[in-house]
């Protein structure tokens, strides 16, 4: 009932010709000349180092940053707000502390009225993404009572209860341990096999991008520009000790770190 | 600890556990097993009734240095003959009515003053413009003592019932606004982005976000005006008023009869307690499960 495949696409269209900051005095060009076409399904990361323009990026798709020049469409439609049709986790879960997981996730349906949504399927829906999660056992949990990692889990599930098409997630994991990281690495991958929407992950950790994505996107700062993309052929679950792993991480670790060519 | 000492405890255990066989059935080990833990035990007297101890004793004291004739009864009366003056008053029935005109004046004055606050404290604090407009005024209204309105108010309002509203609605105004424009000026704007994100309209905003993020902070300011209010009715009732508590104080001062003005101040002190608990056991409930 929940996997009706059939109106998912999410097919993104980015094409930003420039993103200027003003400072004080200045202004900072953020970002130039990004083009960059996602399939529908696709798990890209993008790569970046701090201040590359890479969450700029993904504000911009998700309709937060609408001052720039360019054109972001999602299946055709341009972005100009934010939507239902993308989900969007931040590096803080950013959860309301007054209200449990359950209405935590029930509050990224917030703007739909009862004729929208009619309430056993609101449950059902909220329900379905709890679990799709795993925090079943943690529905009226307060979010003070939640784990660095399960609270980043319940702003997943409030992120796709409005079943976005595209999930867009900002550095989800840099604030959680090594080991929880990892565990929401494999986590993010389930969900995303799950749901089958577009992912973009915006992330520092080359390791985390090569793990994940079908295609990492190399950024680079001053001004933020896609230096490379490199497609990730390799089957999942990946094997973070095997060697073409191992040569993969290299390839995107020697683009990061080579002089980026004048565009 | 040696053993003569270890021994002299149990001892005083057992006398203990046989003077109180209830606590000596329900905590059967407690006495005997190990008596260093249960020394500890003895020394702690919850902190609640650790506050009880000197206030009693002061009590006490000053009823028997009353009764002996030490203390002057139309400088200080005893406690005893404090607690009959307001039994009295109460049977008569004149006390009904001058707490009923004490509360009433501070109802009213709270409630203007706490609905104009949250008034302009929810302007303010959601619209930048209203803010530059309004905030320095408001700011360089609140240094003014606010005692030194009652003449205007008087001159304004006359020595009725208004003028002491207003003066008491003045003292609970600004910690309800201040509390309220400043929580909302702090609300973290990532939350703020959330609701931007899913779509809320701005009532929604109102109601979902910016109202329960700030709800904590707008109960203390509730509360503190609410304590002001208190406060104010004393000062408005002693500058004129042919009725309440506050016109009791002066009545009795008039009149030599300090046991009325003590009366007066511990009526005071526990109908503002009162109110005070209400007005906090209505905020936790409504902050709930809050970690805050």
């Amino acid at each position: 009932m929940l996997n009706d495949s059939a109106h998912k696409c999410g097919r993104v269209d980015i094409q930003i010709e420039q993103k200027l900051f003003a400072g004080s005095q200045s202004k900072l060009l953020a970002l130039r000349n990004i083009i960059l076409t996602i399939d529908p399904g696709e798990f890209v990361c993008v790569v970046g180092g701090s201040g590359c323009g890479k969450t700029t990026l993904l504000r911009i798709v998700a309709g937060l940053e609408t001052d720039y020049e360019g054109v972001v469409s999602l299946d055709g439609r341009k972005v100009i707000r934010p939507g239902l049709d993308r989900g969007v986790v931040f590096q803080e879960h950013r959860l309301l502390s007054w209200l449990t997981v359950h209405d935590n996730v029930a509050f990224g349906l917030a703007s739909l009225g009862s004729k929208d949504l009619p309430l056993p399927e609101r449950k059902t829906k909220i329900r379905h993404y709890i679990n799709l999660v795993g925090l079943n056992e943690f529905e009226y949990e307060y979010p003070h009572q939640l784990s660095g990692g399960m609270s980043q889990r319940v702003a997943i599930a409030r992120a796709l209860v409005g079943r976005p098409q595209v999930l867009l997630l900002d550095e989800p994991f840099a604030s959680l341990d090594a080991l929880t990281r990892m565990r929401m690495q494999q986590e993010i991958l389930r969900i995303w096999e799950a749901e089958r929407t577009t992912v973009v992950l915006v992330t520092h950790d080359i390791e985390e991008a090569v793990y994940l994505a079908d295609r990492v996107v190399v950024m680079s700062s001053q001004p933020g520009t896609i230096t490379r993309i490199l497609p990730i052929h390799l089957p999942r679950p990946r094997d973070r000790t095997d060697g073409e792993f191992i040569q993969a991480r290299r390839l995107v670790h020697d683009e990061f770190f080579a002089p980026a060519p004048q565009s | 600890m040696s053993v003569a000492e270890q021994n002299q405890k149990l001892n005083w255990k057992k006398l203990v556990s046989i003077r109180t066989p209830m606590a000596s059935t329900t905590k059967p080990n407690s006495a005997a097993v190990n008596p260093k833990n249960n020394s500890a035990r003895r020394m702690q007297i919850p902190d609640r009734l650790l506050g009880w101890i000197i206030p009693l004793t002061v009590l006490i004291l000053w009823e028997i240095l009353a009764r002996a004739g030490m203390l002057p009864p139309n400088w200080l009366p005893a406690p005893t003959v404090v607690g009959q003056t307001i039994y009295r008053m109460a049977a008569v029935g004149d006390l009904w009515r001058h707490i009923a005109i004490t509360l009433s004046r501070v109802a009213a004055g709270f409630l203007l003053g706490a609905t104009v606050g949250t008034l302009l404290g929810g302007l303010t604090g959601y619209a930048p413009l209203a803010r530059k407009l309004l905030d320095p005024l408001l700011q360089s209204l609140r240094s003014v003592p606010s005692i030194a309105w009652v003449p205007l108010f008087l001159l304004w309002l006359g020595i009725e019932e208004s003028s002491k509203i207003t003066l008491i609605a003045v003292g609970a105004f600004f910690p309800v606004y201040l509390n309220l424009s400043v929580a909302i000026r702090h609300i973290d704007p990532k939350l703020l982005e959330v609701g931007k994100l899913y779509r809320l309209s701005s009532f929604q905003m109102v109601r979902r976000l910016i109202l329960p993020a700030v709800l904590p902070e707008y109960i203390v300011g509730l509360r503190s005006g609410l304590g002001l209010a208190w406060m104010f009715v004393v000062a408005a009732e002693l500058l004129g008023a042919s009725s309440g508590l506050g016109y009791l104080m002066v009545d009795g001062q008039m009149t030599g009869r300090p046991a009325i003005i003590l009366a007066s101040v511990i009526l005071f002190a526990g109908l503002g307690k009162t109110t005070d608990w209400m007005t906090s056991a209505v905020g936790r409930r409504l902050l709930g499960h809050r970690a805050r």
